[in-house]
């Protein structure tokens, strides 16, 4: 249980590098022209969007993996 | 770099002795008061008084104070401002018994001297990756790092010593991930952070003779989001902190609401005739960090805090190695 913890833990860290990364490509190059002074608003609702499905999808692979990883474990 | 060392010195040998010598007397303080609390986990009937948060609260202040007078940045204004708010939302919750929604809304009021002040960078910065520029959802961010920040340590409160050990390990991590990241100038400014849990674990460590509660709680989980947004840090912070966002993250997921522990009629750990510590099969129970530590075997409580503060060290190396990693871009 005690190394299943470590390699949770160990996930949690390489989902947030390769999310970062996702995030950053994905969001990084995202600009919205033709809507005048409205440019930057829109694109900052489009990304806030991403950036919110991001961390649901983040939150949701986690909840498989505490599964995958603790499922002999946990009976309760 | 050499003109930063003086300041740096003073300021945690201040931060570290106001704690050190003032907790002594705020627990005679709250023994007089009777302001105690049964310690669950001791086999006999031991009270302990609670909370530690003014003499934390002090240390931040005082030494915060010194590094103003060398430095006076919006950056440490914030810092002190942003902690002192946590520390009365702490305390108020920590003499009234307030609802689950409490701390985490009105965490949200610690979050706006950053913003007044001006004290971010509204980018977030990953490693290998390069940074992404978001003015607006940065904003979101600092709105709810400190009410995450100040109730992820709060949560791990929960056995004797656990919560200032595991800030001593954090937050030391984000100080030398700082000086990597050759920010020197918020890297003394954390120091003091890492002192100040120092002399509170002296008082807190197994058998603790003061509870930190909620104000102290609170108080060094929202000084450690503040220095992780000044600092330009979010992600290094997040990591050093992952075993706490772990317990947050099992406890949320397993009750599917915001709630207070004391509001919670599942027992997550219960006793064994030597009183060792036994993860138990309560279905409607929380399922946690510490239960999920237990689900191996019986561990007593000193043994199930240092399996946390390895998971702390384990976490502030890999925090280590990410602000390594953010000097590299692909």
């Amino acid at each position: 249980m005690r190394i299943g913890l470590f390699g949770f833990l160990f996930t949690m860290w390489i989902l947030i590098l390769g999310g970062g990364g996702v995030l950053v490509m994905i969001l990084g190059p995202l600009t919205i022209s033709g809507y005048g002074d409205f440019d930057f608003l829109i694109a900052s609702i489009i990304k806030a969007i991403i950036a919110i499905i991001l961390v649901i999808i983040w939150i949701l692979i986690l909840s498989k993996l505490k599964n995958w990883i603790f499922k002999k474990e946990i009976k309760f | 770099m050499t003109e930063l060392i003086i300041p740096s010195i003073v300021s945690c040998v201040v931060a570290f002795f106001t704690v050190y010598l003032t907790t002594p007397y705020l627990i005679k303080f709250l023994q007089k008061r009777n302001l105690a609390v049964p310690d669950m986990n001791k086999k006999d009937h031991v009270m302990v008084v609670r909370p530690g948060g003014p003499s934390i609260i002090a240390g931040i202040i005082t030494s915060e104070l010194v590094l103003y007078g060398f430095f006076q940045t919006n950056e440490i204004l914030a810092i002190m401002i942003t902690s002192f708010i946590a520390f009365v939302i702490g305390y108020v919750d920590d003499r009234k018994v307030m609802g689950g929604w409490f701390k985490p809304v009105a965490l949200v009021i610690a979050s706006t001297p950053i913003i007044l002040l001006g004290a971010y960078t509204p980018h977030l910065a990953f490693p290998l990756f390069g940074t992404v520029q978001i003015p607006a959802l940065y904003l979101g961010l600092v709105i709810f790092m400190i009410p995450i920040t100040g109730n992820t340590i709060n949560s791990i409160d929960v056995l004797n010593g656990v919560a200032s050990g595991f800030m001593i390990i954090a937050s030391f991590s984000l100080s030398v991930a700082l000086f990597i990241l050759q920010n020197y100038e918020i890297a003394i400014i954390s120091l003091p952070l890492g002192f100040i849990s120092l002399a509170f674990y002296k008082y807190h460590k197994i058998p603790s003779k003061i509870f930190p509660g909620d104000s102290g709680a609170l108080t060094l989980g929202a000084m450690y989001g503040a220095i992780a947004i000044i600092g330009h840090v979010e992600i290094i912070a997040a990591v050093a902190l992952l075993p706490a966002v772990i317990n947050s993250f099992l406890f949320l997921s397993s009750m599917k609401r915001i709630v207070e522990h004391r509001q919670i009629k599942g027992k997550p750990v219960e006793h064994t005739d030597d009183f060792k510590l036994k993860a138990t099969s309560d279905k409607t129970a929380p399922i946690t960090l510490v239960r999920l530590i237990l689900v191996g075997g019986p561990l007593s409580e000193k043994q199930v805090g240092y399996v946390i503060f390895k998971l702390a060290i384990f976490s502030g190396i890999l925090a280590i190695i990410t602000a390594f990693m953010m000097r590299i871009t692909l």
